[in-house]
């Protein structure tokens, strides 16, 4: 038994913070943010805005994350049940890669078992910030070939913006919220297509873990939640880690992917893994200008696009990776 | 070992060595910002096997600093 993605959905919150905008109260500017990240506009939950003090507020509407990750999953279930009809019962598991929960506890996913009417499925959410959903897939994947569950929907979402300090411009500039979602099913792997999951990789470097931190309200009494970066470090991690993940991931196989579907954190990170692996970047969709960086939810949301808008074509080979706080990394690959 | 830096520098900031030499300021003379910079640093490191502090990278203006640098650090080639 193989493991096979059969439905994609996303969804990204109305509310659109461009760099002019960002620009009109913050020290910087399309230019500067355009050429060091390859952003242009972000999606937001809740726009924030400066108060008399010039302090920036934000008022978030009730459990943001949870009205993206039920509309991304919706849809990703629609178009399951529209092609390959499944039904609400079919569904053993959700998976839910967040890193920025509207509570602690429940988990997100038993949430969305009730909202999305899935009344088999078991669910927990899984916390590995960008690496989250590579994280989610890989264990899907190894639970429908072992057997243990048939159809599983994995979703990742993020409310990132929740976190960030506007006060830092090396952050603040970069983070946007989204969800996508996959609905993943159990397939004989005897089609003459070849789709599936051929493989996947995931590697922790706990060493390198306050390189990359969204500390919460409750780590100290007085801290204010905030994320931090050392950029230098997380551009070096990613740009030597996720070429050496990709090729473990293709060793001896002597496949070459048809695209790249990378973590879309910044573009010349982007950009340079690529020229490590000597691949044009026309193998890199990318859609970072238009929403920042969405961790959890960049690959699917991603995927979603290129699958609705008919760029993904049967028998294409996929590399997908994930890097991020941990820090941690991850590739799979796949047959369309 | 400054033909080698060059060569290096060249490559990633996609210039010609010609327009690199001793005293060539990355951010004035060749336009490099921040990410072009820790992008030059992480092939030096692969390159020469050391570690270069991000505390030390803000003196590292210069390519002359630089090859300065990684012969202090007992670098070869």
């Amino acid at each position: 038994m193989i493991s096979k993605i059969i439905a994609t959905g996303s969804c990204v919150p109305d509310i659109c913070l461009t760099n002019e905008a960002l620009s009109q109260w913050m020290e910087t500017s399309d230019e500067w943010i355009r050429s060091r990240t390859g952003i242009g506009a972000r999606r937001l939950a809740a726009m924030p805005e400066p108060d008399a003090n010039g302090c920036i507020r934000t008022h978030y509407g009730d459990s943001p994350l949870f009205t993206l990750a039920r509309e991304a999953a919706k849809r990703a279930l629609s178009m399951a049940e529209a092609q390959k009809g499944l039904a609400p019962e079919d569904v053993d598991l959700i998976l839910v890669a967040t890193s920025s929960h509207d509570e602690l506890f429940p988990a997100l996913a038993c949430r969305l078992q009730e909202a999305l009417g899935l009344s088999r499925a078991a669910g927990y959410d899984i916390v590995l910030a960008c690496t989250g959903f590579l994280a989610a897939l890989q264990m899907a994947d190894a639970y429908i070939r072992a057997g243990v569950y048939r159809t599983v929907l994995v979703i990742g979402a993020e409310v990132l913006s929740r976190f960030v300090d506007w006060e830092d411009r090396d952050t603040a500039i970069l983070f946007g919220d989204g969800a996508g979602a996959v609905v993943m099913s159990a397939d004989p792997g005897h089609t003459e297509d070849g789709a599936g999951i051929l493989g996947t990789v995931l590697h922790a470097d706990g060493a390198g873990a306050d390189a990359l931190t969204g500390r919460a309200m409750y780590w100290n009494e007085r801290m204010p939640a905030a994320i931090r970066m050392d950029g230098r470090a997380v551009f070096s991690f990613a740009v030597r880690r996720v070429p050496e993940v990709i090729r473990e991931l293709l060793a001896g196989e002597g496949l070459r992917p048809d695209l790249y579907l990378l973590h879309q954190a910044n573009y010349r990170i982007i950009e340079t893994i690529a020229k490590k692996l000597q691949e044009p970047m026309e193998k890199f969709p990318h859609n970072l200008e238009r929403f920042g960086n969405t961790s959890a939810a960049s690959i699917p949301l991603l995927m979603d696009e290129l699958n609705r808008s008919g760029s993904l074509k049967k028998g294409q080979l996929l590399c997908l990776a994930g890097f991020g706080a941990g820090l941690s990394y991850g590739a799979a690959l796949l047959r369309w | 070992m400054f033909e080698k830096v060059r060569k290096i520098i060249a490559d990633q900031l996609g210039i010609s060595e010609e327009q690199i030499g001793e005293n060539t300021s990355f951010a004035e003379d060749l336009g490099a910002d921040s990410l072009d910079l820790f992008e030059l640093v992480s092939t030096l490191e692969d390159e020469y096997g050391i570690e270069i502090p991000g505390e030390e990278l803000e003196a590292l203006t210069t390519v002359g600093k630089v090859v300065d640098y990684l012969k202090e650090q007992g670098a070869n080639g």
